[in-house]
């Protein structure tokens, strides 16, 4: 049985080509689009890893991996962080709630796939 | 006499510029060209007819040659050495820098100005550019485009993709690069609307109303009229119009619906008369006098004063930050456009104590240490209620002091801003200055 993984995403061209690339890598791939509903899908899926897009409607991505450190079943989740934005304070904040790993827009669809594999190791 | 020590240099500069021989010109003034040397090189003190004579043989006025003249370009110098204090510029040496080279001073000063002007609207647009919200979210698609292209583009470019994924795919990168190009026309339309901005130096809403102030001398003579009212402030800012950018109309306009409001509640003509008859009485134009005659506020007649008193009366204002808000220059006090002014102004220590006059006399650095008259109070600004916070605004009427009016003791030894006043020992100092030694006077 693949890995299972919720990509929390709203842009939805990009969540099409994330999911093609996963499920042809074997990951079992669950989406959500906004950040108000995604806590819930993560918790009903229990998945191996999470992918995290920082500028969700309705709720941050900082605001969700935050609740999901405060979560003690969630708290160890591997969670791959996407943002358009790549500075410093952007990576220092991810850091400082517990990102496993943070990756700016455009990736390379290698680049995503290895570190998805790589945390979940 | 501090005034003065470079009066020699300053006729010598000036002679040699003529194309003058020191012979030639002490003769035409009726005096030996060995007592002429000695005048060039400050060794011998000159004024009334002789000064006079000199600066009329230089084509100058007595004013421009004996003082005063050069007093703001060293001031400009001192000012531009501060910004650059590692050029290690001597700024004790800026009055005979001034005197001896007013033209090379001149293009210093504004030199000095202009970059800080430049520098200004850099932070400005860099403020922009991290904050604004257009621009965010322009990027944001943009990026997001990009993404999705990528993505799509590097799977397409693969052998093996299902011929149903590859439809999807051809069809996402269409919708994104038309999202893509929208996008970029958004931010091209958006950077060029902010290049036009780069021919305005005006840094902020307050800047701008600080400049109209000087540019009108906080004088309208529409609104002095008795049935002036929001028509003739409307007329004003039409003249105005696609000189400031939003946010500084509002200043403006408010600034302007202030000054109507003294206008009528202290008339032009009723307001002179009243301000004759104090001055002839003892304790001369005592504002609190006047804000009970008027039934008005202190602060309003300290507005009135300077509305009225043309370039001999400058206006300051600031709120409880002590942020100034509102600035009408005065000659030879300097007012900083930015960052924090001199915490010696009777303007801040009215802060500590709202609703009292503070008065005090101010002496400016400088060779000719300036003297001005500066009378402050705060006082609550809005309707905070019992419940809501206290917020202070306080206004300071700053006058010169004739050098016969000058009180030999009690006065306050001031200046503009920290960094390029020269008082080292000031106990208000908030950070320290890129002037070496204590200035004279």
């Amino acid at each position: 049985m693949g890995k299972r993984i919720v990509v929390i995403e709203d842009e939805p061209n990009i969540v099409e080509a994330i999911a093609f690339l996963l499920s042809r890598e074997g990951w079992e791939v669950r989406t959500c689009g906004n950040g108000e509903t995604a806590l819930d899908t993560v918790r009903d899926l229990r998945p191996d890893a999470v992918l995290l897009d920082v500028m969700l409607p309705g709720r941050s991505g900082y605001e969700i991996l935050k609740e999901m450190r405060a979560d003690p079943d969630l708290a160890a989740l591997p969670v791959l962080m996407l943002t358009a934005r790549g500075q410093k304070k952007d990576r220092d904040l991810a850091d400082s709630l517990g990102v496993t790993r943070f990756m700016t827009k455009p990736f390379a669809n290698a680049d995503l796939v290895a570190a998805l594999a790589e945390i979940t190791t | 006499m501090a005034e003065t020590r470079h009066l020699g240099a300053r006729i010598r500069e000036r002679r040699l510029a003529a194309g003058l021989r020191q012979t030639d010109l002490a003769k035409a003034v009726g005096i030996s060209p060995a007592y002429l040397n000695l005048i060039e090189h400050d060794r011998r003190r000159i004024g009334g007819k002789l000064l006079v004579d000199l600066a009329a043989k230089l084509g100058l006025e007595p004013g421009q040659l004996a003082a005063g003249a050069d007093e703001a370009q060293a001031g400009a110098l001192r000012d531009a050495a501060g910004r650059m204090p590692e050029a290690g510029a001597e700024s004790d040496q800026a009055e005979a820098l001034a005197g001896r080279f007013p033209g090379w001073a001149r293009l210093i000063g504004a030199q000095a100005q202009r970059i800080e002007a430049l520098e200004r609207l850099v932070e400005t647009l860099s403020d922009r550019l991290a904050h604004d919200p257009h621009l965010a979210a322009s990027i944001h698609e943009v990026v997001s485009a990009t993404t999705a292209i990528r993505a799509a583009a590097s799977i397409l470019a693969e052998p093996d993709v299902p011929a149903d994924w590859r439809a999807r795919f051809l069809r996402s990168l269409g919708e994104e690069s038309r999202r893509l190009a929208e996008s970029a026309e958004g931010l091209i339309a958006w950077l060029d609307a902010g290049r036009e901005d780069l021919g305005e130096t005006a840094l902020s809403p307050v800047d701008e109303l600080g400049a109209f102030v000087a540019r009108s001398g906080y004088h309208y003579p529409e609104l002095e009229a008795p049935a002036a009212g929001e028509g003739q402030i409307a007329e004003i800012l039409s003249r105005e119009a696609g000189r400031m950018a939003s946010g500084a109309d509002e200043l403006v306009r408010a600034m302007l619906a202030r000054y109507l409001d003294d206008a009528r509640a202290m008339p032009r003509p009723a307001f002179e008369a009243a301000l004759e008859m104090a001055r002839a009485r003892p304790g001369g134009d005592d504002p609190a006098r006047l804000a009970a005659g008027f039934g008005v506020g202190i602060d309003a007649v300290l507005r009135r004063m300077a509305s009225l008193g043309g370039e001999a009366a400058g206006l300051i204002t600031c709120d409880g930050t002590g942020a100034l808000l509102l600035r009408k220059p005065v000659e030879g006090f300097p007012i900083p456009r930015f960052g924090a002014a001199c915490g010696l102004w009777p303007l801040f220590q009215a802060l500590a104590r709202p609703a009292q006059p503070v008065e005090a006399v101010l002496e400016m650095p400088g060779a000719l240490g300036p003297r001005f008259r500066a009378r402050a109070i705060a006082l609550p600004r809005g309707a905070g209620g019992f419940g809501g916070p206290l917020l202070l605004e306080a206004t300071m009427l700053v006058e010169p002091l004739p050098g016969a009016e000058a009180p030999a003791a009690g006065v306050v030894a001031a200046g503009g801003a920290c960094r390029v006043c020269p008082r080292l020992g000031c106990p208000a100092r908030r950070e320290p200055s890129i002037l070496r030694a204590e200035a004279p006077g």
